[in-house]
């Protein structure tokens, strides 16, 4: 450059600016297209066979008769109700005195109830947490009460020495058996689908007055009759009633003021409509091939 | 209970089904199990007359039999039995009939001979030899009386019956009998209810009271005694209506006296009793029968022929010398109606229930009789039973009934009363229902109301309170009628408590890691601890017992949640499975006391298990993200070596502020092969009552870092039992501040490391919130740390 005249420079200038773009996109380029090509190659060579499976171990799972009482759970607590749980082992108060059911009652009896020394027993349902909820919260209340209650049953496809209850117990003023009715439809809607229906039989408890079962309708045939409901179309799902007055005054609430209604439910029974499982023995032996379907 | 619809239509008309009977009855309470349809599929079956029997030209064994079955044609039927003769009624199965079990009868040639039907034997019409005594045990059923041919058999046998079971609550003893079930039906249907006739049109002019005396010394155990005396009794088989009631109900026929006293108990609900007179001993000029309790030892034969040692808790019926019957129980061997009986005393007494099922249970007899008093029965029940009984000896012309009754009845009982609010009712029920539309309903089960007390009979001691009304108004409104409501009233808010967040939380992560819960029996056997290698005085075996378990495996509750999971781990290995991780979240039960004065601790507790899925570490890393999701820190991981269960050199206590949260191992070899599992099992048990109690679940925001971090390795070398938490902790202390984390990232031993020593490679992580940390500044760190790491006796590893 330094060579040339004022004249000559810019000229010059820009011929060499130009021949350094030039030279500059003809780089870019090859190195695009290099790059390009290497990318297309590397693609290329690292396809895989995506139909391999996935060596990670599967997710484990919760128990079917857990995820029926999640859902039980789930259902009430959109309906207003609190979980309370109580002791496996309880005293023949709240297992049975203070729910109406007297000394001598064949419900006592040794072949049904497992018993301890001191006047301890294992419960035989849940409807003691009913005693204990009266005792402790402050009305109006709305609980369920989910756990394993006990019977001296001999194990076979449908009974076992241990199985699983939820109890539900509503106290308030001007509660009626038509407000137990449409709670207990609703639940079953929930359950079992919103064309459910829910049908309620006149029945015996000694802790509630009025009492009933309630059944649904079955979710196998819709109602028209199988092999699940006996071709009743119907299956027992519940116990319930309107609380004793006997068992609210026990627990120190006046009967004539305050009234509710309270029911139970067999977990296991419902876990094995619900899944088709058609032996209970099944639910506690625990093989990894029964866990790993629900 | 089982009731044969026919037989309840003596008493209530209905003109329904079985199937609406049945459920209309469920609908107001008495809830039908099942419907029992006798001879239901018995079709085409006619009763024949054999006019003429010939023998078959080919066959020996066989002859052919014409039969007069009343039309034009005599159909004529090969048969092989040798019971026929020319005469007899028999029943015949024409073409196309069919009989019990769906056998289709057809036309068909036997050996060459035409054969129009079969006849038939009792097995082949559905029932057997014992419900139809007069049959003969092999051949066809041929009957006693004539009959016009071609009559249908269902209707001349009466092997047509639609039998309904009911479920009986507890509370409705009155229910056990088909008057209780025609009550409950007339009142659903509201039709008329019809009491049978309980008085004979003839008695002797001999007085029941010139023969016997009755006296009851514990009136407490039986409120009630009725004698009446029926003589010249001719024992025999009863009729067939009879004897088929007492079969579709479930009862099995003896003789007609006995038969009586059994179709009484299931038409009125009354158990009876009939004793031979001449059975019961004489006390001066008169019989004599004392209800009294039994004397220690007594030994006594009951009529099954078994022998029973009695005690003073249980009543007898006795005369002045020996007791001839268990209370409500079972009559005796001595002075059971035998067919040499020529008059008979006919028991109908009111025992108290509790002291008939606990004397019943004690001699390990239960009968038909026991269970129905010891749901309590109506005293006012005796007198009706007694008198249909005899009632029914006239009817069966099978003796003479005496004039009178000794009745031992100190204090009879009366119908009591009930407050009754027509409002309180409609507030309970939620409904709207007139007061008229409530009295009506309450005749209809003979409750009867004036002003704001209902009147209730004797026979329904469940009706107590208003309440029992309430039920009573509503079942018969119809339950399905009640409008359902939603609740009024102040809203209440629904939700899971922390606890039980907590172990949705667990379960969650369980999940995440691979592990499937397990539900196990909450008792089991004493052996486990045995099984689990646990020291003969080792406190864990305090367990509670169970007073009455069922055998031996399941006879105290469980001390420890190991046995459960491994139990189940077992089943899965024996069935091949190739891997297992099993967890629960389950309560153990500890006694405070070995005796039981208060209630034995309920623990939490989370166990969790696996073979074929992994190591130690695996494990290791499940229970830290438990701890850290649940936001418990600083837990500490000891190597432990007390376990008995537990490898020795790979088990770590776990504890946080030196409170033991439980431990993880791997398990040891020997209660693995206890358990028959040929594979290395880990397992760890973990107090979940701690994490319920101490987890912190409340977030709170920090700013995320500003200036860069840091990160440089450092491999220290110290003696193998030197634990890496030892170095770790060493190291946080030492590097100040501005160390974020030290994470390990390699064990070595081996080539260039001493023996008895390793090499553990850190990754030390340093940042300051507000500035850059410089070389120096890191380098200084790092010489302090590694000064700190030489007083626990770890050089740095020089490459």
């Amino acid at each position: 450059m330094g060579g040339l005249n004022e004249q000559e420079r810019p000229e010059a200038g820009k011929l060499a600016n130009d021949a350094r773009s030039l030279i500059e996109s003809a780089l870019t380029e090859a190195k695009t297209v290099l790059g390009q090509s290497e990318l297309t190659n590397r693609l290329l060579n690292e396809e895989i066979d995506v139909t391999i499976s996935a060596p990670s171990r599967p997710l484990g799972g919760r128990h079917p008769i857990t995820l029926v009482t999640d859902d039980l759970k789930d259902i009430f607590i959109g309906m207003g109700y609190e979980i309370m749980e109580g002791p496996d082992i309880e005293t023949d108060y709240y297992n049975f005195a203070a729910l109406n059911i007297p000394e001598n009652h064949p419900a006592k009896d040794e072949q049904d109830t497992f018993y301890l020394d001191g006047g301890f027993l294992l419960r035989t349902q849940t409807s003691p947490v009913q005693i204990r909820a009266m005792e402790t919260k402050p009305l109006p209340i709305r609980i369920i009460a989910p756990g394993r209650v006990y019977r001296a049953d001999q194990v076979d496809a449908t009974h076992s020495p241990v199985f699983h209850q939820l109890e539900g117990l509503v106290i308030d003023e001007d509660i009626t058996f038509g407000d137990l009715k449409g709670s207990l439809e609703t639940f079953a809607r929930e359950l079992f689908g919103k064309s459910a229906k829910a049908r309620f039989r006149p029945h015996h408890f000694p802790f509630t007055e009025p009492s009933a079962e309630m059944d649904a309708t079955c979710f196998a045939c819709g109602g028209e009759g199988c092999r699940v409901c006996k071709d009743s179309g119907w299956i027992e799902l519940l116990g319930c009633g309107m609380v004793h007055p006997k068992v609210l005054k026990t627990s120190g609430i006046d009967p004539e003021k305050y009234i509710g209604f309270a029911f139970g439910l067999g977990l296991d029974r419902i876990a094995m409509l619900k899944y088709g499982v058609s032996d209970l023995r099944l639910m506690y032996e625990n093989d990894v091939n029964f866990l790993k379907q629900f | 209970m089982n009731v044969p619809f026919s037989w309840l239509m003596d008493y209530v008309d209905l003109t329904c089904s079985a199937d609406e009977f049945a459920h209309e009855m469920t609908m107001t309470g008495t809830k039908a199990e099942n419907i029992i349809k006798y001879g239901e599929e018995i079709n085409n079956v006619v009763i024949g007359k054999i006019i003429s029997i010939a023998r078959h030209p080919s066959a020996d064994k066989l002859v052919i039999c014409k039969i007069d079955i009343g039309g034009e044609k005599a159909p004529q039927i090969v048969t092989g039995a040798k019971n026929v003769y020319e005469g007899a009624m028999v029943p015949v199965a024409l073409n196309g009939a069919t009989l019990a079990g769906g056998l289709k009868i057809k036309t068909s040639k036997l050996r060459g001979e035409l054969s129009e039907g079969m006849l038939c034997s009792i097995e082949e019409l559905g029932y057997s030899v014992n419900e139809y005594p007069d049959a003969p045990a092999d051949g066809i059923y041929i009957l006693n009386e004539e009959v016009s041919p071609g009559a249908d058999a269902r209707d001349i046998l009466k092997l047509r019956e639609d039998t309904v079971e009911f479920e009986i609550t507890s509370n409705r003893a009155d229910c056990n009998s088909m008057l209780g079930i025609a009550r409950e039906a007339a009142a659903t249907f509201k039709k008329t209810f019809s009491f049978p006739e309980t008085l004979p049109k003839k008695e002797t002019s001999e007085d029941v009271n010139e023969l016997i005396d009755v006296e009851i010394l514990n009136a407490e155990l039986c409120p009630r005694y009725i004698a009446r005396i029926v003589k010249n009794v001719k024992i025999g088989p009863s009729p067939l209506w009879l004897r088929q009631r007492l079969i579709t109900a479930g009862l099995r026929p003896i003789n007609n006296i006995v038969d009586i006293t059994n179709y009484v108990m299931l038409e009125v609900g009354q158990p009876m009793h009939a004793f031979d007179i001449d059975s019961i001993s004489f006390c001066g000029e008169k019989r004599k029968i004392i209800v009294r309790n039994a004397k220690k030892d007594e030994k006594f034969i009951t009529l099954d022929g078994a022998e029973h040692v009695l005690d003073e808790t249980m009543l007898v019926i006795a005369d002045s010398q020996k007791a001839i019957a268990v209370a409500g129980v079972m009559g005796g061997e001595n002075s059971k109606v035998t067919e040499n009986a020529t008059a008979v005393l006919f028991e109908s007494a009111n025992f108290n229930g509790t002291n008939v099922r606990l004397t019943s249970k004690k001699l390990n007899a239960r009968t038909d009789a026991s269970s129905r008093y010891e749901k309590g029965l109506d005293p006012n029940l005796s007198i009706v039973a007694v008198n249909r009984a005899v009632k029914l000896v006239e009817e069966l012309g099978c003796g003479e009934t005496l004039s009178g009754m000794n009745d031992c009845y100190p204090s009879p009982k009366q119908p009591h009363t009930v407050k009754f609010r027509p409002d309180r009712i409609n507030k309970i029920i939620g409904a709207d229902i007139p007061a008229e539309d409530m009295y009506e309903m309450l005749s209809r089960v003979e409750i009867s109301v004036s002003d704001d007390t209902a009147s209730v009979p004797t026979f329904r001691p469940d009706i107590e309170l208003e309440e029992d009304i309430a039920e009573e108004i509503a079942r018969f409104y119809g339950y399905d009628r009640v409008t359902p409501t939603l609740m009024s009233g102040a809203p209440t808010v629904g939700k899971k408590n922390l606890k039980q967040k907590l172990e949705d939380s667990i379960r969650d992560i369980m999940t995440a890691s691979g592990f499937y819960e397990a539900l196990t029996y909450s008792f089991e056997s004493p052996k486990v601890f045995d099984k689990l290698n646990l020291p003969k005085d080792d406190p864990a075996r305090n367990s509670v017992v169970i007073s009455n378990p069922l055998g031996e495996d399941f006879s105290v509750m469980r001390a420890t949640a190991l046995n459960g999971i491994l139990q189940a781990l077992s089943i899965n290995y024996n069935r091949r499975n190739n891997e297992a991780a099993l967890y629960e979240l389950c309560k153990i039960y500890k006694p405070k006391a070995l005796l039981l004065t208060e209630s034995p601790d309920e623990r939490n507790v989370l166990v969790m298990a696996f073979y074929g899925i992994g190591d130690f570490f695996t494990l290791k890393g499940v229970i830290e993200r438990i701890f850290d999701r649940v936001g418990i820190k600083n837990v500490e991981y000891a190597p432990e070596k007390s376990l008995s269960y537990a490898h020795p050199g790979r088990c770590a206590s776990i504890t946080k502020n030196s409170v033991n949260l439980g431990f993880l191992c791997e398990l040891h070899p020997v209660v693995a092969e206890n358990y028959k599992i040929d594979a290395r099992v880990y397992i760890a048990c973990v107090n979940a009552d701690f994490i319920y109690e101490n987890a912190d679940l409340t977030k709170r925001f920090e700013p995320l870092p500003k200036f860069p971090s840091v990160t440089r390795d450092v491999a220290v070398i110290v003696q193998n039992d030197v634990t890496a938490a030892t170095i770790e902790k060493t190291m946080i202390k030492a590097g100040g501040k501005t160390l974020r984390s030290a994470r390990l990232f390699d064990v070595y031993k081996g080539e260039n490391i001493e023996k008895g020593f390793k090499s553990l490679a850190y990754a030390l992580n340093f940042r300051a919130a507000d500035r850059t940390l410089t070389d120096e500044e890191v380098l200084k760190s790092i010489e302090k740390i590694l000064a700190s790491l030489e007083k626990v006796g770890a050089k740095l590893r020089d490459h």
